[in-house]
């Protein structure tokens, strides 16, 4: 006794088209147009499903995405780690195996095949998702007003609307979440996948009602299935899901299931009509249903042998994308469910959605028989029992039960078991029918895998990569790059099978000893202009810009209002009312922003325009005593003699040939100068400069030989030394805070009681005692080595080098009331040994800077 | 994902804009006059309503305007231009 293709009959399916398929290893074969699950019963297989936890014996239960036990994982023609076999459309050459409820990724993801998924963005006045008769009704009402409507329907076949309007109908599209303002995410399928982006000015739920079974003994059983299934698999798919059959409902609608059986050829032994108080107290059967009890109305009990028993405790409105977004509900006591109350304006719901379900008499769980046998939640093999056990722990509600049991947390997101469950904690509670509401709902509807999800977004597309207009040179000369922010940086220049240790020992050489060359093109850039704009910036930086000469350039410290280092750079003075700001690479676009805030909603009487011109100007900044020879073998119309072009000054003029600015100003404290050219220039001068400096052992250097020579000068870079609870004068630059100017941002809290203490972690240097550990980034420092944990903690490193310049290695660190503990030692507890530290200077080399003007 | 009326461009997509908190917090004129406690009260306090809610919003990916709605906290709904009395800043 088994299910089968019925000789005719099947409105989805074409039976001029077999479509072969392998499921756990038997090749088999079906129609287009089947659903896995359907081509499973065609061929004879209703069970071969597992249960997760208890692995007992499970079968096809549903005929869609409310599938608790048919789940399986596809490895042709793509692969899916676990879907229900119920919403898998057959497709030739389809390979699938049963899983039990919990899927397994590949451990190498590059063995399977994964589908092409695009993301497509449309705006529509109505989304309707269901296309059955509500929905198209839906579809057609919206349409006579010209609006462009949107039909989005998981399955493969939807009817024609009619509609003459404007309405496009997607098929095998599932709508996985609906958010805010009409902004809903719809999964289309198989094939080619694609992530549907919709904003619409309307949506209606048209997405039909879930029937719920009833808890009895043994009602997980292989050949259980419900009403509703039972009666698609014959009308659609031409289907037989059983030979012998009986049916158990508590309304018309799934008694009636009885009739179609009957006409499909099956052999229907037994109604079963709660409403007149007969009951089927339990299925049994070892690997699948092979007998029912029935208990009739005067007592006494009855077996049938069946292979089928269809199911029907009345009809749930399908609410999951309803109640994510916010929708309410009421229970209703005619229909004896939940149906929709109050949600956002933009959304409404129709049809069996809307509570247009069938009445029937509530029945939740048959009281005969063993609970522990009585399933509500197939997936998590959950039982009445383990609801009571539950409950009898203390708990009372069904948002705690879920939690406890995790009753519908499974893959099928609990469209059986919810309102189930719910019912049967305020049951057992004694508490009235649909005093819970069923635990809430989220999104995605449906199982989508982040493959999907992310789309093209991956990889290289993940997020935009920024390159320097020399980053071609960069590539060729085999740098090893660093991410900053968005830009590709050049972290160190290898020599061939060079440690990074030894390259960055020898660029730092380099700059230290002769000259080197940096691409320093990523500093952002801001554009300040106005007739205000020197009054802005005293009030936007910590020192004064207005008194700032023409051609001269100064360091900033800009500060949040709360007086924590924002960010740094340098102002450029171009004329009276122009300036070109620096900000740090990762914080250009924070500190135009703030430009931008302060502008328009404090001081919008200002007269200043801020641009950002990062991308306009390629900056190679060649660092190093010989730096000056460089430049001017490079060709300049500019004297760059000591005499007349000194420190933090700029001139406009020519090298090599191209329109340059050239700035002295260093972040090495050796001699060195800027070149600030127009981008599409910067390649040519980057290469002109590296051929100019050959003579003189000119070296590219990166990121990292920076960090370790800006380090060596105590020069801290924000964000990195900083982190958002630092003053300036943590930092010990109390000389660039100019507190006679006027008020500038943050200038006020940095009286507040907190940021005066003198025991705030303040910014030193240390040197590890041996001279040789490099202590890692991050790790504490104590002042006395206890041995005993927890210690004390009296700040932390956050900057530590090698110096080949010191020969040591050394740290920069902020240190509690460090200022004052200069020539003190403190430890860093590392997991392998205590490393004590001297206390130093955060100025480890230079400090008197003799070095910058060469 | 919101939809967030920027009164320059139009309703657009809420990842084109930075949510700017609390209106109608104005700086102080004079920093200097305040107590530390009216200092801290201007820099770390805001409401936090249940209902309507003036907001600041930035619309940073688009047409880089700051501008003001009130929205209701409760249902996310913007809440429309004319719904209060009195001058918008």
């Amino acid at each position: 006794m088994t299910s089968g293709r019925l000789s005719h009959g099947g409105a989805w399916i074409d039976r001029s088209k077999p479509v072969g398929f392998a499921f756990d290893g038997t090749e088999l074969e079906g129609f287009e147009g089947d659903t896995l699950a359907s081509a499973l019963l065609a061929n004879g297989v209703v069970g071969g499903f597992r249960s997760p936890i208890l692995g007992r014996p499970r079968g096809i239960y549903a005929s869609g995405v409310e599938e608790p036990n048919a789940y399986v994982e596809i490895t042709q023609p793509w692969f899916d780690p676990i879907v229900a076999a119920t919403t898998v459309s057959l497709i030739d050459g389809l390979v699938a195996r049963s899983r039990a409820g919990v899927g397994r990724l590949p451990s190498d993801p590059d063995s399977v095949t994964t589908p092409r998924v695009g993301h497509r963005f449309v705006h529509v006045e109505v989304l309707v998702i269901g296309g059955g008769a509500s929905g198209r009704a839906a579809a057609r009402a919206a349409s006579v007003d010209g609006d462009r409507v949107l039909l989005v329907d998981e399955h493969p076949v939807v009817e024609d609307p009619t509609s003459s309007g404007d309405v496009t109908v997607l098929t095998n599209a599932t709508a996985l979440g609906v958010y805010d303002d009409g902004y809903t995410v719809v999964l289309e399928r198989p094939g080619e996948d694609v992530v549907w982006h919709i904003r619409a000015g309307r949506v209606v739920l048209a997405t039909g009602a879930i029937e719920r079974p009833i808890a009895f003994a043994g009602n997980d059983l292989p050949g259980v299935m419900l009403a509703g299934a039972a009666e698609t698999y014959v009308k659609r798919y031409g289907v037989r899901p059983g030979e012998r059959a009986a049916a158990f409902a508590t309304n018309d609608l799934g008694l009636g299931v009885a009739d179609v059986l009957l006409e499909a050829g099956v052999d229907v032994v037994r109604t079963v009509d709660a409403r007149s108080g007969e009951l089927v107290i339990e299925a049994m059967g070892r690997e699948r249903l092979e007998r029912i009890l029935v208990r009739t109305t005067d007592g006494g009990e009855e077996a049938f042998d069946v292979d089928l028993l269809t199911v029907s405790g009345g009809w749930n409105p399908n609410l999951g994308l309803w109640r994510s977004i916010g929708g309410g509900l009421r229970y209703d006591d005619e229909r004896a469910t939940f149906v929709p109350d109050g949600g956002p304006p933009w959304l409404s719901v129709e049809g069996s959605a809307a509570g247009d379900v069938p009445a029937g008499t509530p029945l939740w769980s048959v009281e005969h028989g063993d609970d522990a046998a009585k399933f509500i939640d197939l997936q998590r093999d959950q039982t009445v029992a383990d609801i009571a056990e539950a409950l009898g722990g203390g708990l009372r509600s069904v948002e705690h039960v879920k939690r406890a049991t995790y009753i519908g947390t499974a893959v099928d997101q609990g469209r059986t078991s919810g309102v189930l469950a719910a019912e049967i904690v305020s049951h057992l509670l004694g508490e009235a029918a649909g005093a819970q509401g069923p635990s809430n709902a989220r999104p995605p509807y449906a199982p989508a895998s982040y493959l999907v999800l992310a789309g093209p977004t991956r990889g290289d597309l993940l997020d935009p990569i920024r390159t320097t207009p020399m980053h071609p040179w960069h590539v060729g000369r085999g740098a090893a790059f660093e991410n900053v922010g968005q830009w590709k940086r050049p972290w160190f220049f290898p020599r061939e099978a060079e440690p990074m240790e030894r390259a960055v020992e020898r660029e730092c050489l380099a700059v230290r000893n002769a000259v080197g060359a940096m691409d320093a093109s990523t500093l952002g850039k801001i554009e300040v202009v106005g007739a205000d704009a020197p009054a802005f910036l005293d009030r936007m930086y910590t020192n004064r810009m207005s008194n700032l000469p023409v051609g001269s350039i100064r360091y900033g410290l800009m500060l949040g209002l709360d007086g924590m280092v924002l960010d740094d750079g340098v102002a450029m003075r171009l004329a009276e009312d122009r300036y070109v700001v620096t900000t740090t690479t990762g914080g250009a676009a924070t500190v135009l922003d703030r430009f931008e805030e302060w502008l328009q909603t404090e001081w919008p009487d200002l007269r200043v325009y801020c641009t950002s011109v990062t991308e306009q100007w390629a900056v190679v900044a060649i660092n190093g005593p010989r730096s000056r020879d460089v430049v001017s073998r490079a060709g300049t119309d500019v004297d760059v003699s000591r005499e007349v072009f000194p420190f933090m000054t700029f001139r406009d003029g020519h090298v090599a040939g191209v329109p340059a600015r050239l700035a002295r100003v260093s972040f090495s404290g050796e001699l060195a100068y800027e070149l600030h050219v127009p981008a599409w220039h910067g390649l040519e001068v980057w290469e002109a400069v590296m051929a100019a400096g050959e003579p003189f052992g000119i070296e590219p250097y990166g990121t990292e030989a920076m960090h370790v020579l800006r380090a060596e000068k105590g020069y801290v870079i924000v964000g990195q030394d900083t982190d958002g609870s630092v003053t300036p004068h943590d930092l010990g630059m109390d000389w660039i805070v100019n507190l006679s100017k006027g008020d500038f941002v943050g200038r006020r809290s940095l009286r507040r009681v907190d940021l005066v203490r003198p025991d705030r972690k303040q910014l030193v240097g240390l040197a590890p005692a041996d001279g040789r550990t490099l202590l890692p980034e991050g790790a504490q420092l104590v002042l006395e080595d206890t041995g005993e944990i927890p210690m004390p903690l009296a700040g932390h490193v956050t900057s530590s080098y090698r110096s080949p310049a010191l020969g040591r290695t050394f740290a920069l660190a902020m240190l509690a009331g460090g200022h004052a503990m200069h020539g003190r030692t403190v430890y860093a507890p590392l997991p392998e040994a205590t490393v004590p530290c001297a206390v130093t200077s955060s100025v480890a080399y230079d400090p008197e800077g003799e070095r910058r003007d060469g | 994902m919101l939809l967030v009326p920027c009164p320059w461009c139009g309703p657009r997509e809420e990842i084109e804009f930075r949510y700017g908190g609390q209106a109608g917090i104005a700086y102080p004129s004079d920093p200097d006059a305040l107590s530390d406690e009216a200092w801290a009260d201007f820099l770390f306090m805001r409401d936090n309503p249940k209902g309507a809610f003036a907001e600041r919003w930035y619309h940073v990916a688009g047409c880089r305007r700051w501008f003001e709605a009130d929205r209701d906290t409760a249902t996310h709904a913007f809440l429309p231009a004319d719904h209060r009395d009195g001058p918008r800043r």
